[in-house]
């Protein structure tokens, strides 16, 4: 008797978590979209019915592009998205190539200053950029930096210290006897950065510019402070368009908003094991 | 010491040899990030400790700076707006543990069998990869007086005039903040968090089931020792997080009305009103308290480990 009361409550208590489950699902699910879900709808709106209408109502139409182009004019986002495409681009291949170097010569060679250097880059991860940025400024100025899109990319390579602490780390656990019998049958030291142990960081490549990538493609405070003119926003500082005498045409907005994130959606929707993956290696590091 | 010796002894095949490899391999590797790490975060750091004792703006000529001594370092604690900002970050720090919570909560959901579980881990994954200004347009927009938020808690009942202005009450809109930065941040943790469960062994999971567990038993007897350190650090890491938090409101409200945290207020400072020696003093004091938060971190640590070994 006993037995069964146990097997009921232990099937109501089933029932229970699994409402409650689904149910902080559903909440949460639709919290996160709720916000996402009323620009889309603004999106949509044509002038008019955007001032007549409450916000959550439906658009006339989900095939009216107007506002889209609109925007994508107006903040020239196609050149935004360009720039913002090589700096990407750039800055990946700047920070992986001098990052796997910097972790090759940390972790297989012993010298005075090897650990300064670690302690150096550990000291460096503690100081948060905005607050730097109050003397970079003052440097990127004074090495005529300012306003140029090779400048924001040297600056945005310089600035790195997750990547390097992901190459380190990947770096350590490869087996030394690697390396030894490549010297033993004469390789040089480089040689047996670039074709053995480069080809075998490509995990810790990929995670590091996942992180990395999200960082740079999002960036938007040093964009502002160091891209100051039109031709050299990037798709996150060409939203600086519609702030001002702009500010409350929310259809127009949104549909900018929407463009701004929709590359970012695409290659998350295309590549989310790696994202999640990279995202969860990223941080083990402590 | 070995090196140079060896330099001067045999010097014309010194680079043909093993070492002297060595020293150009490192020269070549290490000269272009040591160099960014030097122009881009030491002689900036040396900078704005120097200019924290300087009466200066960005284009005063070097001559004609006046060093004040300790002055802007006094302004810092006697301003109300400068070292006063600091008490926002306790909203912060509130919501870094909502925030944790909701993330170990969802993640632990969302590591087993759910329908739809997929699906929900992107939607809740996705706002982290929103870039920051997109948010800030977001947010405006949703806490806008009769806008998405008003309209939805209209249609759960509530009256227009009951609801506050999310964004300029000053009782409420520190809190609205924190909640947009909760949306944007809890699914990194929870994909961070899913990360260190699935990294459980299986079999551990079986036994539990064998045994009989329900599932309240298998989180806090299987999952959370296992993942108590990444739990640990993320709540430490959050608090010096929340030191520094300057995303939310710097574009979402600017900082008006009561929102502007330490770093708003330091932007604002050395970009809009151009007191870099001020702006630097402050800079440098939450550098010190950061870097004493992270030495206290370590310790706590190193003393929860030697715990767990014991």
């Amino acid at each position: 008797m006993a037995e069964k009361n146990m097997t009921v409550l232990n099937y109501i208590q089933k029932i229970v978590i699994t409402f409650l489950k689904y149910a902080s699902l559903l909440l949460m699910g639709t919290m996160c979209l709720l916000p996402l879900v009323s620009c889309l709808i603004t999106a949509f709106k044509t002038e008019t019915e955007y001032k007549s209408t409450n916000v959550m109502t439906l658009p006339g139409s989900f095939l009216n592009f107007d506002n889209f182009i609109k925007a994508f004019k107006l903040a020239n986002m196609g050149r935004a998205f360009l720039n913002s495409v090589i700096v990407m681009v750039v800055v990946l291949v700047i920070s992986v190539i001098i990052g796997t170097q910097l972790a090759y010569v940390l972790t297989r060679f012993s010298f005075f200053g090897n650990q300064i250097i670690r302690s150096m880059y550990l000291f460096a991860s503690l100081l948060p950029s905005v607050a730097m940025q109050v003397t970079v400024y003052n440097i990127m100025s004074g090495l005529h930096l300012v306003n140029h899109l090779y400048g924001y990319i040297i600056m945005m390579c310089g600035t790195d210290v997750i990547s390097i602490y992901i190459f380190i780390q990947f770096m350590e656990n490869i087996s030394t006897s690697l390396d030894e019998s490549a010297v033993i049958d004469g390789a040089s030291y480089f040689k047996i950065y670039w074709q053995i142990l480069f080809p075998l960081l490509k995990p810790a490549i990929v995670t590091a510019c996942i992180l990395k990538g999200v960082s740079v493609y999002n960036e938007y405070y040093c964009a502002n402070l160091y891209l100051q003119s039109k031709e050299l926003h990037t798709m996150s500082t060409s939203l600086y368009t519609f702030v001002g005498p702009m500010g409350s045409q929310y259809n127009l907005i949104c549909a900018g908003v929407i463009i701004s994130f929709t590359p970012a959606l695409i290659v998350f929707i295309l590549c989310q094991k790696q994202i999640y993956s990279g995202i969860a290696a990223g941080a083990v590091k402590g | 010491m070995e090196k140079s010796y060896k330099e001067k002894a045999v010097k014309k095949s010194f680079w043909k040899t093993r070492k002297g490899q060595q020293l150009l391999t490192m020269g070549m590797f290490l000269v272009i990030p040591l160099t960014l790490l030097v122009v881009f975060t030491y002689y900036p750091f040396a900078e704005m400790v120097k200019f924290s004792f300087y009466k200066m703006k960005y284009s005063t000529p070097v001559d004609k700076r006046v060093f004040v001594g300790f002055q802007n370092y006094i302004d810092v604690f006697k301003r109300d707006d400068c070292f006063g900002a600091l008490r926002l970050s306790l909203y912060y720090m509130v919501g870094a543990l909502i925030q944790l919570v909701l993330a170990l909560y969802f993640a632990t959901i969302l590591s087993f069998k759910a329908k739809g579980g997929n699906l929900f881990k992107g939607l809740m994954f996705f706002p982290y990869l929103i870039n920051g200004i997109a948010i800030g347009f977001i947010f405006k927009f949703f806490y806008t007086r009769g806008f998405v938020l008003d309209t939805v808690l209209h249609v759960l009942g509530a009256s227009y005039e009951n609801l506050p202005y999310w964004l300029k009450d000053q009782n409420i809109n520190n809190w609205s903040l924190v909640a947009t930065s909760v949306w944007r941040y809890f699914g990194q943790n929870m994909v961070l968090f899913i990360g260190a469960i699935m990294s459980v062994d299986d079999t551990l999971y079986e036994a539990a089931a064998l045994d009989g567990a329900n599932k309240p038993q298998i989180f806090k007897h299987i999952i959370l020792p296992s993942i108590k350190t990444i739990v640990t650090l993320n709540v430490i890491l959050s608090i010096t997080g929340s030191l520094s938090s300057f995303e939310q409101p710097y574009v979402i409200t600017n900082g008006a009305n009561g929102t502007g945290t330490y770093f708003v207020i330091m932007n604002e400072i050395a970009h809009v009103s151009q007191k870099v020696g001020l702006a630097s003093a402050m800079a440098v004091v939450l550098l010190l308290i950061i870097f004493v938060c992270t030495i206290l971190q370590k310790l706590f640590f190193k003393y929860v480990f030697r715990e767990a070994k014991d």
